[in-house]
């Protein structure tokens, strides 16, 4: 394995970043934060973010922006930019790309069926947010692209995406369908025959027209379509890209990220760095009994409850640690870098600043 | 029970089911995103598609049962199909990914599968209360609002009707209300006015009174270090006194920062305001819930008579 480097010489190394984890652990701003300090040392930065609280993306210019990295000004020797996933306009510049005639491109655009992928379609928000990833890769504008990555149920869907994608474009259903002689008709087809009709028993017909419409109009692009996947992937275990989890020392989004770094690891994918965000702060000896103690002996004074603030502030904090001390061994030899609990809520560039001082 | 991610949205739910069990009501918490802290909250090890119960009724204060499941689309498929006299499909359907397909040709239909299970739960009436635990804020919108945006695409069929029965539901407050459960900090707290809003006028939806999650206790004798140790007429090393002072600042500059969200949630959402202590531990336990249903339940007692 490779020796361990810290997240700011991450940061001055590779192309990629890649900050994952569970929702509501604070993703978007260490995403953020990331890229600015990136830009502090130099480096001309973008990080493209998926739903960033309002005024984040008001700090980071991003209010009613579409998909294209807008710069921030600032006082750092590099530069910053900031973009929102587009998933649907990504995707659309995917179908046009990969199109063998404006006609195809354009019949698949206005398909309803193909309106849905980019909306209720399960994978599709994070294989864009992959794709938008590789398509900045490729420009050289940018030393360094930050990808925050969307609050997902399962660890892999976004690695998993790509592969997930082109599989359900190649649908063995719909090769059915779309292939000459009228294919629905034959009787090695009854099966499918069957399920279409079941499910336009279910939802109405003129939605399985819609989809049988798609697919037709989609058809000869898969291979476009399954190398981009193949490739995307490729470059997410690329060398010069990292994985930076994020979690939050709760137990339960403990045992998430606990959970997401065994996928990870399966996937031949390392955690490069672990941040974890709202640690609670220690305050004096770390010694857990004493003020438990000395709060029980003074109860119902002032001095009492200060005993037991205290002692509440210590027993949380050595929990935490101990949930966190798993964690730190399966992503092992990744550095651990723990934000505190801070006393004002993040959400400017002046904030963001602040959380970089824990961070690097 | 609704909430962004982190807010402590299972927490509240096992909260509430154990409040409502000490009513004598019994109740069924339904976990719809597969994972779930549910079962440890009640000392148990794991959540499935059948239903466990987690903390048993009839105790000496007659106490409701409080039980548990998870409900996937993939299982309320299979179960939708079965109760339409399709099971020999379902099976196949469930394991080809075909339900991706499906659910792609059609928006929303997971929603309604579970939405419908859910109502089928309801109208089977074994329990007092069902609790569902929805999917994170933000999709909540979206998954409240599937029963009408599929009457729009599907207009006609078995899912039509579903789709009418589950919007009859969600919109009938004596049969159904929305928790919103969120923290007392600044953007949890914009996310919860936003989805409140966006559920009254898209989904039409009753909200019942917002659950606001990890409130500092105060405690006493935060205002002076030195005046309290006087007081209890003690010394004590300088290390031991800078060591409290620091801790109590911390609360307090929290507190503050929890009070002014409390009143910025009240002043933007004119519903009342459940307010739950932060637990000083990592992980809740049956200890914890127990406690926090406590504080939930006095809560309930102070709000204000609805009119």
């Amino acid at each position: 394995m490779a020796p361990a480097v810290s997240l700011s010489e991450l940061l001055q190394q590779r192309r990629i970043v890649v900050c994952c984890g569970s929702g509501g652990v604070g993703k978007t701003t260490t995403a953020a934060v990331l890229a600015l300090s990136a830009a502090r040392v130099g480096r001309r930065a973008v990080v493209v973010t998926i739903d960033p609280a309002k005024r984040l993306a008001d700090a980071l210019g991003l209010d009613g922006l579409t998909g294209t990295p807008m710069r921030i000004e600032g006082d750092w020797p590099g530069e910053l930019s900031a973009m929102m996933l587009d998933t649907k306009s990504t995707f659309d510049g995917l179908v046009v790309a990969n199109a063998s005639s404006a006609e195809q491109g354009q019949r698949i655009l206005d398909n309803r069926f193909y309106k849905n992928i980019s909306e209720a379609l399960s994978g599709t928000q994070e294989y864009m947010a992959m794709e938008k990833l590789y398509e900045l890769h490729q420009r050289t504008d940018f030393d360094l692209i930050v990808v925050d990555t969307p609050p997902t149920r399962h660890a892999l869907d976004f690695i998993d995406a790509p592969r997930r994608l082109s599989r359900f474009l190649d649908h063995r259903l719909f090769r059915v369908v779309i292939s000459p002689g009228r294919g629905m008709m034959r009787a090695v087809n009854v099966a499918a025959q069957t399920f279409l009709r079941t499910v336009a028993k279910v939802v109405g017909a003129e939605v399985i027209d819609d989809a049988v419409a798609f697919f037709q109009a989609f058809d000869g692009m898969e291979e476009g379509f399954r190398e981009r996947a193949a490739a995307v992937a490729e470059l997410l275990s690329d060398d010069d890209t990292a994985f930076v989890l994020v979690a939050s020392p709760r137990r339960d989004t403990i045992e998430e990220a606990r959970y997401f770094a065994d996928k990870l690891a399966e996937a031949g994918i390392a955690v490069r760095a672990l941040v974890v965000n709202r640690m609670h702060p220690r305050f004096g000896s770390g010694v857990v009994g004493r003020a438990q103690e000395q709060a029980d002996a003074r109860k119902g004074t002032d001095l009492g409850g200060l005993y037991q603030n205290l002692a509440d502030f210590e027993l949380v904090a050595s929990r935490e640690e101990e949930h966190l001390a798993g964690l730190a061994d399966a992503v092992h030899p990744a550095p651990v870098v723990r934000v505190p609990f801070l006393s004002s809520d993040v959400h400017d560039l002046d904030g963001l600043s602040k959380v970089a001082e824990y961070l690097l | 029970m609704a909430g962004k991610g982190g807010v402590g949205k299972t927490v509240v739910s096992a909260v509430l089911a154990k409040a409502a069990a000490r009513l004598g009501l019994s109740t069924l918490v339904v976990e719809v995103e597969g994972k779930s802290g549910l079962a440890t909250m009640f000392g148990q090890s794991a959540l499935g598609y059948d239903e466990v119960v987690l903390s048993a009724g009839g105790g000496p204060g007659g106490e409701g049962e409080v039980r548990a499941r998870t409900l996937t689309p993939d299982d309320a498929l299979v179960d939708y199909l079965r109760d339409h006299g399709l099971s020999r499909l379902s099976s196949r359907l469930a394991s080809s990914g075909a339900l991706d397909v499906v659910a792609t040709a059609a928006p929303g239909i997971k929603d309604i599968l579970i939405l419908g299970k859910v109502k089928q739960l309801e109208r089977q009436g074994a329990v007092d209360l069902l609790v569902l635990d929805a999917p994170a804020a933000g999709h909540a919108v979206t998954f409240l609002q599937a029963a009408r945006a599929l009457l729009d695409t599907v207009s006609v069929g078995p899912i039509n009707a579903q789709a009418k029965e589950v919007a009859a539901m969600l919109t009938d407050h004596a049969r159904c209300r929305v928790v919103l459960v969120t923290l007392p900090e600044e953007t949890p707290v914009n996310e919860l006015v936003d989805t409140a809003f966006s559920l009254e006028d898209r989904v039409g939806v009753g909200l019942a009174p917002v659950v606001v999650n990890g409130i500092y206790d105060p405690v006493a004798g935060l205002g002076g270090v030195p005046a309290a140790a006087e007081a209890a007429g003690t010394t004590m090393t300088s290390d031991e006194a800078a060591s409290l002072w620091a801790a109590a600042a911390f609360r307090q500059d929290r507190m503050r920062l929890q009070d002014e969200q409390l009143i910025r949630l009240a002043e933007r959402l004119p519903l009342s305001q459940l307010r739950l202590p932060f637990v000083f531990r990592t992980d809740i336990g049956p200890v914890e819930v127990d406690h926090l249903a406590d504080r939930l339940l006095a809560e309930i007692a102070a709000l204000p008579e609805p009119v």
